[in-house]
């Protein structure tokens, strides 16, 4: 509460945020903040609670207990046309009876702003996101890209405090998808507003995030930047959620060995105490592979046989079966790399660095 | 095929023979006797039947217009709210589209007596039944259809372009100004047409409404075929078809209409003067313009 008056205000700041529908939680006493001028991502399955977070920022849903604030002021009561906030919402929501340029100006009039300056706002507007000579144009006659800058243009003519953006990307096809990620993140800079964007898609949300917030079952689990996130997950779900990984069931048995389900002791550097269950986290493409008696000596590894290849062309995924777990190693397409047939005993190797053990 | 020329024809062979003995210069109804335009000219020049008209236009107007709005204001709180007692107002509302027009009409007499006589004891006001007690029962019939057609609209909308609105800072009434009220104008319209219908065509709660001062023009009519039918209300029961086949065509277009074309009203104009085109000879049209 006293924050110094060195410390900068957060552009959002939730603190014990829960949402209950009749007898569901929806959002489970959420606390985060999100600083000014921060690109932040909302990550989660669908149903985790993240959209309905988004709305209660946006004043479109309203906290069941918590205080949320919006650059200090406390705002869970304000209704959304109160809050100094815009949305992009998920499938756009354009006016349909309204063209392009009245779509853009409608913030503005709602706010009675002069007319003439609404003019020049709304043109800035559609250059910003470079709809120019669109301007008549009715949503219908727009494609999916174009509707997209539209729904932003409509959001950032009103210079929000924040911007809200809900799956923004979700109705775009692959290839859009990619060009829009890097066009974000480059419109966030220019601006400078603070972006908090909803996605189920963890690729996004490490390509164009500050920071992450991921959530599950209404919780948020972990905040951090992307490679914290990836590189340091605090759990079983968030190690699982993001990336592709191996998770091997162990237990500590003390703080810098664990043992495996199958009895073999492995280094692995934890703070839990002792007997706690955890999951021994292992990129595939951390992993290394080699003949069994040919391991480095500065390598850990298991021993199984090779199961399959999946050959992706700029790599190849060897699974290879423990008998009681199943592993995944990721190898650059390399010429003259090991390449062993299927069904030859191998090792699956790592360095200390390259693992991280996680509460199960 | 063939089948189809039946059903047609079952159809509209009474409507065609109606259309064709207007026309006829015959006292006696079933005769042909060479074409006149003398009917048309007798219901342009009865006064009796040209205060129904004028009576039936007024119940017409005021019923719609106050059942549009209430209708309107019903389906939004259906559609868009939730509430303590939302299934149960749901339900109720349907009522009067299944109640048989002879119950409604006995309620309504039933309902205007009693009330007509508490006015007089506790106010002192003697009041009768006419113009207003009609146009009260065609608005308790008339706010279900306009409610079922504008629900059907909204339900069509999604409620995140309100939100959107909302989030842009727009109050309620401005996001129904703005936002919610150009979507759901066909429906609006398309229930409006649709009252107007019913209003001019009502019978049987009219009867049971209407006072000897005012009487609109089905009943009239329906008075008349009493003392004999004429070739008079031949000529009036076209009329009377053609303006509803026209406003159910207008309805039906504005119902259709989904928002493709920049100008709904000249669409929908256009779709119902195709629909109704077939049913409206020149012959009657000049019937209207005389």
């Amino acid at each position: 509460m006293n924050a110094g008056a060195s410390e900068p205000i957060a552009a959002v700041r939730l603190a014990g945020i829960t949402k209950r529908f009749s007898d569901v939680v929806a959002v489970d006493s959420v606390n985060l903040e999100i600083a000014d001028g921060e690109f932040f991502a909302l990550l989660g399955p669908s149903g985790c609670g993240k959209t309905t977070t988004l709305r209660m920022i946006a004043g479109l849903e309203f906290p069941t207990e918590g205080s949320l604030k919006i650059f200090g002021d406390e705002a869970g009561t304000l209704p959304a046309n109160k809050r100094p906030v815009n949305t992009v919402f998920q499938d756009y929501a354009l006016f349909p009876h309204m063209a392009v340029e009245a779509n853009v100006a409608f913030g503005l009039k709602m706010q009675r702003v002069p007319k003439h300056e609404i003019a020049g706002r709304v043109r800035e507007a559609i250059r910003l996101v470079r709809l120019e000579g669109l301007e008549q144009r009715r949503s219908r006659q727009l494609s999916g890209g174009q509707r997209q800058r539209v729904a932003l243009a409509r959001a950032l003519v009103n210079r929000p405090k924040v911007l809200l953006l809900d799956e923004p990307l979700g109705a775009l096809d692959l290839k859009l998808r990619q060009e829009m990620q890097g066009e974000l993140k480059a419109l966030q800079r220019e601006v400078g507003i603070t972006f908090v964007f909803v996605t189920h898609d963890q690729e996004e949300a490490l390509t164009m995030a500050d920071r992450i917030g991921v959530m599950n079952e209404g919780r948020l689990l972990q905040v951090g930047t992307p490679a914290e996130i990836y590189e340091h997950p605090v759990n079983r779900f968030v190690a699982d959620f993001i990336g592709q990984t191996n998770l091997l069931d162990a237990s500590v048995v003390s703080n810098d060995t664990v043992c495996l389900a199958n009895g073999d002791h492995i280094d692995g550097h934890c703070d839990l105490p002792v007997g706690t269950r955890v999951a021994v986290c292992l990129r595939p493409e951390r992993a290394g592979m080699h003949p069994p008696e040919e391991v480095p000596a500065d390598r850990q590894s298991v021993v199984g046989r090779l199961e399959g290849v999946t050959y992706l062309g700029n790599a190849l995924v060897y699974t290879v079966s423990l008998g009681w777990a199943r592993l995944e190693v990721r190898r650059e397409n390399q010429p003259g790399g090991y390449r062993p047939p299927v069904g030859e005993e191998v090792a699956v190797s790592w360095t200390l660095d390259a693992i991280s053990v996680v509460r199960a | 095929m063939a089948h189809s020329w039946l059903v047609y024809l079952f159809f509209f062979a009474p409507i065609l023979v109606l259309i064709v003995f207007s026309f006829s210069d015959d006292n006696n109804v079933g005769r042909w006797g060479g074409f006149t335009l003398e009917w048309y000219q007798d219901f342009v020049e009865n006064s009796q039947l040209q205060s129904a008209v004028w009576v039936s236009i007024r119940v017409a107007v005021a019923s719609t217009v106050i059942s549009v709005v209430l209708g309107t204001l019903a389906a939004l709180a259906l559609e868009r709210f939730k509430f303590r007692g939302r299934k149960v107002f749901d339900a109720l509302l349907y009522l009067p589209i299944i109640i048989p027009d002879v119950t409604m009409a006995v309620m309504m007499l039933l309902f205007f007596s009693e009330f007509f006589d508490l006015l007089e004891a506790w106010f002192g006001l003697d009041w009768q039944k006419g113009l207003g007690s009609i146009a009260i029962s065609h608005i308790a019939f008339n706010i279900s259809f306009v409610s079922v057609v504008v629900r059907a609209r909204l339900a069509g909308m999604s409620g995140v372009l309100e939100e959107a609105a909302l989030d842009l800072y727009a109050s309620r009434w401005k996001t129904f100004r703005y936002v919610t009220f150009p979507q759901i104008v066909p429906g609006v319209a398309g229930g409006a047409l649709l009252a107007l219908t019913l209003s001019l065509d009502d019978v049987v709660i009219t009867q049971f409404s209407s006072g000897p001062g005012a009487t609109t023009l089905p009943v009239f009519v329906f008075g008349l075929i009493r003392r004999g039918v004429t070739p008079l209300i031949n000529a009036t029961s076209v009329l009377m078809l053609v303006a509803s086949v026209f406003l159910v065509a207008l309805s039906l277009a504005f119902q259709q209409f989904s928002g493709r074309s920049g100008r709904p009203l000249r669409r929908a104009a256009r779709q119902a003067t195709a629909f109704a085109a077939p049913m409206t000879t020149t012959q009657t049209k000049e019937g209207i313009n005389q």
